[in-house]
């Protein structure tokens, strides 16, 4: 039913060795995987599990050592291909401040277009609809280094946007983030996924935000360890705890308190102890 | 406090002269500090003093903020103001003393030199103050366009220069950070001899090169994504177009030109 977007077989990275003789280290082996379109997927894994590797290969900036990574179909083999996947998969960084290219924000947003040899008038249109929908249309005039690190984040997003991507991989986001700028660019997030109907692909490490994909990858030492819906993934908490992850606070409070089944927002936590409490008083 | 760093100097308007096509604006300013340097004769230089008036009240920059951008070069004024009331000669004698002479020509070609100067330093400034650096460098990328045939990559110094632009900032911060985070473990960065408290900065200069590396390879890679491959190929959003009143502009230049030239056969020669 659901059509393929990307699909990752048997794919193997490994960093070249140093000049030093020092052994390249493997980032990912075997590797396989897909993500389906219009689909939210978060890769979760702690440092060095090989998930920013994994989101580079994505859309082309690394090459696979072995195994093949296909767009559409596309498999980026020479430099024109990468081009051609880049136009389809987008990409954020960590780093707010290292991806802003211009002194203004629309000229900043307008950058993806413009390279793609879009038309002035069109690149008008999208860079206002593409602002539009980060919320950043008041401060499109602004200079980027006066805005708080969330805003910039949506800048960057709204960048991406602009090009019209059917995919865009957020190699983690809010990393860098105050928890408001952090809130704010996820729900940014959610909203492009179920409003616009695009491809999300989210690199974290914070459980929180992973719960609001529709499917979660975990990672651990270059391998996929698991793959499934927040629910299945956060139930298994020992597993977790055994590659060094954690399930949402709110989780591990329902289960202290011995609340059955899975509880994944905070919202449904407050209301299930809310109920479990008016319970027992009456 | 670092966060209120603007590029350049640019004073945010409406004017005219904020809308004409910033084009326009770099050549005319460009030709017109030529025109100044023309100028031979006091009538001469006057007209050109009249068109930067007209351009600094067209322009509506507060007279303060024009007087700031004299500012920094008041010393060089004042040298070159003595210098010319003694060195040259000639004409009337105001002022006699032991071996210094104050000549009518000495006099005059202080003033002369003052006012070419005051002139150049205000229409420059007012070409800084109505445009802003991306807008210059965007300016400067198409004037210089036609280098390309000398394989010359325009674009690709434009883009350089509205980089570093973007950075300027980006970097202050980070220095700030680096000298707090070496304060806080005790590095004594104010007080010592020049060769000491030179050697203090080395503890911040290289964690600041090293990360700027890292950023460079950051923003390289970011740029990739956005399907950045130089400067073919590319359009851009924001077009230059020339309006009435840069054709109107070039006019006005033109005919200020001319009457310079005129005047400077009719009058006489001050330099």
């Amino acid at each position: 039913m659901s059509e393929k977007l990307i699909e990752v077989n048997n794919v193997t990275y490994v960093y070249e060795p140093d000049e030093e003789g020092a052994p390249g280290y493997t980032a990912l082996s075997n590797v396989s995987t897909h993500i389906d379109k219009g689909e939210f997927v978060a890769v979760l894994g702690h440092n060095g599990s090989g998930k920013s590797t994994l989101a580079k290969l994505l859309n082309a900036i690394y090459e696979p050592t072995e195994g093949t990574v296909s767009v559409k179909g596309i498999v980026a083999d020479t430099e024109e291909k990468g081009d051609e996947v880049r136009r389809i998969v987008g990409m954020v960084f960590q780093n707010p401040d290292n991806q802003i290219v211009a002194t203004i924000v629309e000229d900043d947003v307008a950058f993806g277009p413009e390279n793609l040899g879009v038309e002035p008038s069109e690149i008008r249109r999208r860079v206002d609809e593409a602002l539009k929908s980060v919320n950043m249309y008041e401060m499109r005039e602004r200079e980027p280094h006066r805005l708080s690190g969330g805003q910039k984040q949506r800048v960057a997003i709204a960048g991406v946007l602009a090009m019209q991507t059917e995919c865009i991989v957020l190699d983690e986001p809010t990393a860098m983030l105050d928890p408001m700028g952090r809130s704010e660019v996820m729900k940014t997030v959610c909203r492009l996924n179920e409003e616009l109907g695009i491809t999300v692909v989210l690199i974290t490490h914070f459980m929180e935000e992973a719960v609001l994909a529709d499917r979660v990858i975990v990672m651990d030492n270059g391998r996929i360890i698991d793959e499934g819906t927040p629910a299945e993934i956060f139930s298994k908490a020992d597993f977790l705890r055994s590659h060094g992850l954690d399930v949402p606070q709110s989780t591990e409070l329902c289960r202290l308190v011995g609340i059955d089944g899975c509880v994944l927002s905070v919202g449904e936590a407050v209301e299930k102890i809310a109920s479990l409490i008016g319970g027992a008083a009456g | 406090m670092v966060r209120d760093i603007t590029f350049g100097q640019y004073y945010p308007g409406k004017s005219v002269l904020h809308r004409m096509d910033p084009r326009m604006k770099l050549a005319a300013t460009f030709g017109m500090i030529i025109v100044i340097f023309i100028c031979k004769s006091f009538p001469a230089l006057g007209l050109m003093t009249l068109f930067t008036l007209v351009a600094a009240l067209l322009s509506t920059v507060p007279l303060k903020m024009i007087l700031k951008s004299i500012k920094p070069v008041l010393i060089i004024l004042i040298f070159t103001a003595v210098l010319n009331v003694f060195y040259s000669k000639g004409g009337q004698t105001y002022f006699s003393w032991w071996k210094i002479e104050v000549t009518e020509k000495g006099v005059n070609t202080a003033v002369f030199t003052v006012i070419r100067i005051i002139a150049l330093v205000v229409l420059s400034s007012l070409l800084t103050y109505t445009t802003t650096p991306t807008m210059l460098t965007d300016a400067l990328e198409r004037l210089l366009s036609p280098l390309k045939v000398f394989h010359i990559k325009v674009h690709t110094l434009a883009m350089m220069m509205t980089l570093a632009l973007r950075f300027i900032p980006t970097l202050i911060e980070e220095i700030d950070r680096i000298m707090n985070a070496q304060k806080a473990r005790g590095a004594d960065l104010e007080t010592g001899g020049i060769l000491q408290r030179a050697k203090a900065l080395i503890p911040i200069f290289i964690p600041l090169m090293v990360s700027s590396f890292r950023r460079a390879y950051e923003l390289a890679l970011a740029m990739t994504c956005r399907c950045y491959t130089g400067g073919e190929g590319r359009t851009r959003m924001k077009q230059m177009k020339l309006a009435g009143r840069d054709i109107a502009c070039l006019v006005i230049c033109l005919i200020v030109l001319a009457g310079v030239i005129t005047l400077n056969i009719f009058f006489k020669k001050v330099i």
